[in-house]
């Protein structure tokens, strides 16, 4: 059982917050992804669990001890860098025997456990192998299993894949998280790229700026973004938004368009929808009043489906349009948003309105 | 400068006696290193009666006998021990030294970090055997007068921030995650050194401590201001050089340049990479 | 994990040994030249020194031996790590064969060359054998101090430029080579990419070079002894003498002084003349 629990962890390097006050508490057994852009906070956080970094502020606790004064070696943690870490001058089966010996384990159960986690790997051909004979996936490979032989209560992992190229990255995605689904362990999982995050988590915490903004399941930060930059990071092409004035009696002005919206105080508010949300009328059918029109300034013809940037009162929206379709650069487009996928924001906190 | 450096182009139309010239200035400066050992060898290796005769052979009959007549000389093997002495008092101490600090640089981020590393980059100003004057007086006073130790010290001084900075260079060339790994693996920071990072910078170790004894094998003028009794072999040739027989002379220098040949075939691949960081 | 006080700890023997070996014994060596037995200020061991009549020579020589020698080698181990750089097999042989003498003391060097310039040596009977002269010339003797001085010269090249090399190469290594890809798409000739990309990338390490020879130039002192003996004294030389033939510490710490000024003028002149823009480097 190892549950774990961030409450109120600060981090400063000079006088920039790297975090700020987090509070996160990721279950027994669970897959939690930490999401966001370089520089955001996500591995600084990790490395605080791992107890790499120290906290300005704040508390970990791994399993219901308190972890954050410990070195990593007492905290029942393993984890999996980024560029390996394989020790060079050590073979794979030593590698991987490593915290075993340093557990000070009897050689019998150091031997099943290497060649058990080997299995699962897929290295058991390679362990008398040193790095340097390795490729980029058998090293990735070698420091999995390296953290999964101690048979960790914690496993944490700083961007594991993204020295892979994108094929090996898709396959090793897919074993990862079957290996892990078996080994009861509670991961961390720090990544940039969203496809990952979303794939792999039982539950993603999108990190910016040094702050959590937002902790759910894959399909809640896709559908409801807690803010505005959740909507505008996750999802390729990202949410469209467009200013919206308020006309009163929860009706808004959406570039010309009446659209129903919530009933707040505010005079502006923002639209949000996302380019798949998005359906598109012929001209002839459509009332101007109630299909709001944009102009098409870019199409890229993406296989599965044709991305059209257009342009509406000045501002921009993508659309996603049948492979199908006959339009080019410069056709007026009218098009009218699916009404349970609006999603509102306030513009002063960025903060969405539900 | 231009038709020597064109001579690897891969323009086309680069003409033939490019190609002669760059090859001959290879082979030229080659032996413009290397005739002037070989003569000394052929000094070294000739009777004494050849040494001092008129004109001189290029390729000697081989006979021992002025290496012979070297090291039976008085004084010169307890020259040469006091000189391995010295020199291996110099490598243990400014490795001892120099590591830790070398370390210290490559792994942490700390006030007074960029002073330390000036003052190392400092002592490149100054003409170090110059210590030995003021020391020679300082060590009167402490005891450490003519003393293996005494010279090891300045030696220490000349050699450290060698030491330093090849090592801050080995250490940085190895992945913080290597050790960060070992610590989650259950090692304590020791433990992580020791198992991890030590058996990789092994051999860069040893190419700096066989630096530092080169440094202190080759010094002159410290040793010669230092020392009486425990004369190292370059202060005793030094004192010898104005009324020793000339093989005698020779077959020293022999001695002096044999083991610094060894040596520097032995850390050349070192040579660059300590460099390459040490201009920074 | 990280404790504050670790990398203060690793420091603290290296840091000590330079105070006490480096910093504390510049200072002593102004207090003697400065300081009477009794405690009193004094010049008068820089007026004695001044006043010697070897100290102007002394003072000639080492400087003309460093402009004679110092430029030489940075020009000739520019061109050799041209050479080395543009080599496609047996770089690293002949890049040992140049460094060999990165290993060979100076006094080693001295009696290297002496082997060749002795009146019984290898350039006299080299040209005995040619038919140049009937009888050994005394390349060394004390009436020859411009013969004495090329030797000394030569001996310098021959020991010192390795050191240079080794800077140069490591330098030329840091350069990266999309530099002169993208100026052989500008049409630029090898020669403008020597000048315009090589030089200008190369400053920090020409800069250590030069600051690293006029140091060591200015410290010559067993070539000098090996091959001239006393006849051509140089500002080491004298040092040497004072303190430990005529055991006058006092005016030997006034020569420290002078060497030390010197040294670091120069050092300083380097520095300004070589500076690159923060920033500006590779």
């Amino acid at each position: 059982m190892a549950e774990i629990n961030i409450k109120q962890v600060a981090k400063q390097f000079g006088g920039t917050h790297a975090l700020h006050s987090i509070d996160l508490t990721i279950a027994d057994q669970e897959f939690l992804v930490l999401l966001g852009a370089s520089g955001c906070g996500k591995t600084t956080l990790l490395r605080i669990v791992a107890g790499l970094e120290t906290a300005t502020s704040g508390e970990v606790w791994i399993g219901g001890h308190r972890v954050d004064k410990l070195a990593p070696r007492d905290r029942g943690i393993a984890m999996v860098f980024q560029n390996y870490a394989v020790f060079p001058h050590l073979t794979v089966y030593e590698n991987i025997a490593f915290g075993l010996r340093m557990a000070k384990l009897p050689q019998a159960e150091v031997d099943k456990r290497v060649n058990r986690t080997a299995d699962l790997m897929h290295i058991e051909n390679l362990l008398s192998r040193y790095s340097g004979q390795l490729s980029g996936g058998q090293r990735q490979r070698v420091a999995v299993a390296r953290a999964l032989a101690t048979e960790p209560a914690v496993l944490l992992m700083d961007e594991p894949l993204s020295n892979l190229d994108a094929l090996l990255r898709m396959e090793m995605r897919a074993e990862l998280k079957t290996v892990l689904a078996e080994s009861k362990t509670t991961t961390i999982y720090v990544t940039h790229d969203q496809v990952e995050a979303m794939s792999m988590a039982d539950r993603i915490a999108i990190v910016n700026e040094g702050r959590i903004v937002q902790a759910a399941s894959a399909v809640e930060v896709y559908r409801n973004p807690a803010e505005h930059f959740v909507g505008s990071f996750i999802g390729n092409p990202p949410m469209n938004f467009l200013d919206a004035t308020a006309l009163g009696d929860g009706w808004w002005d959406v570039a010309g368009t009446r659209i129903k919206g919530p009933s707040v105080k505010q005079n502006k508010l923002q639209f949000g929808i996302r380019p798949e949300d998005i359906s598109v009328h012929s001209p002839k059918t459509s009332n101007p009043q109630d299909s709001p029109s944009a102009t098409i300034r870019v199409l890229e013809p993406l296989g599965s489906h044709l991305l059209a940037s257009c342009k509406v009162d000045n501002q921009m929206l993508r659309v996603v349009l049948d492979s199908d379709a006959s339009v080019k650069a410069g056709d007026p487009l009218h098009w009218s948003p699916v009404a349970d996928r609006i999603r509102w924001f306030d513009p002063a906190t960025a903060l969405a309105i539900l | 400068m231009s038709h020597k450096t064109q001579v690897n182009g891969t323009v086309n139309g680069q003409s033939t006696w490019h190609r002669y010239l760059f090859t001959g200035s290879v082979i030229m400066l080659c032996l413009w290193v290397l005739v002037p050992i070989y003569l000394l060898l052929v000094n070294t290796f000739s009777a004494p009666e050849a040494v001092s005769a008129f004109p001189k052979k290029a390729f000697p009959d081989i006979n021992t006998e002025s290496v012979e007549f070297f090291i039976k000389y008085s004084g010169v093997a307890q020259a040469l021990w006091s000189s391995i002495k010295v020199a291996t008092v110099t490598m243990i101490l400014s490795i001892s030294l120099g590591a830790p600090a070398g370390y210290a640089l490559s792994r942490f981020d700390f006030t007074g970090k960029e002073t330390f590393r000036v003052l190392v980059l400092m002592t490149r100003a100054f003409p170090l055997p110059l210590l030995a004057l003021p020391l020679a007086v300082m060590y009167i006073k402490v005891g450490l007068d003519d003393s293996v130790l005494g010279l090891a010290l300045v030696h220490t001084m000349l050699a450290l921030p060698f030491a330093v900075l090849i090592t801050y260079s080995l250490f940085s060339g190895i992945p913080i995650e290597l050790e960060e790994a070992a610590w989650t693996l259950g090692c304590n920071r020791l433990q992580a050194f020791v198992k991890v990072i030590f058996p990789l910078v092994l051999p860069g170790i040893a190419a700096s401590a066989i630096f530092a004894f080169v440094i202190s094998w080759n010094e002159v003028f410290a040793a010669a201001v230092l020392t009486i009794e425990h004369r190292t072999l370059p202060a005793f040739l030094l004192q010898g050089l104005g009324n020793a027989p000339l093989h005698l002379k020779f077959a020293g220098g022999a001695v002096l340049v044999l083991p610094a040949l060894l040596f520097i075939f032995l850390v050349r691949k070192y040579l660059f990479s300590m460099w390459g960081i040490a201009n920074r | 994990m990280y404790s504050r006080k670790l990398p203060y700890l690793l420091l603290l023997p290296s840091a000590l040994f330079l105070c006490v070996f480096f910093l504390y014994p510049f200072v002593l060596v102004a207090w003697q030249a400065f300081v009477t037995d009794t405690g009193e200020l004094t010049s008068e061991y820089f007026m004695e020194m001044a006043t010697h009549w070897k100290f102007n020579t002394a003072l000639i020589n080492t400087l003309l031996l460093a402009l004679a020698v110092v430029p030489f080698q940075i020009v000739l181990a520019l061109y050799m790590a041209t050479l080395v750089n543009g080599m496609k097999r047996g770089r690293d042989l002949i890049l040992y064969i140049w460094t060999i003498p990165l290993g060979i003391s100076d006094l080693a060097a001295g009696i290297i060359w002496l082997a060749i310039f002795e009146q019984t040596g290898f350039l006299n009977s080299f040209m005995q054998s040619l038919g140049f002269i009937e009888e050994p010339i005394g390349f060394l003797g004390y009436q020859n101090k411009g013969t004495i001085f090329v030797a000394i010269m030569l001996a310098e090249i021959w020991r010192a430029t390795a050191i240079v090399l080794v800077i140069l190469v490591a330098g030329m290594g840091l350069i990266p080579k999309e530099y002169y890809e993208a100026a052989e798409v500008f049409g630029a000739s090898r020669w403008k990419q020597f000048t315009r990309i090589t030089l200008p990338m190369l400053k920090p390490s020409l800069q250590t070079a030069m600051i690293l020879r006029v140091i060591l130039a200015f410290e010559v002192f067993a070539v000098v002894v090996a091959l001239g003996g006393t006849n051509l004294p140089v500002l080491m030389g004298e040092i040497y003498t004072w303190q430990y033939d005529l055991r006058d510490s006092s005016v030997a710490a006034a020569y420290a002084l002078v060497v030390l000024a010197i040294s670091i003028g120069f050092t300083l002149l380097i520095m300004w003349g070589l500076r690159t823009p923060k920033g500006a480097r590779v």
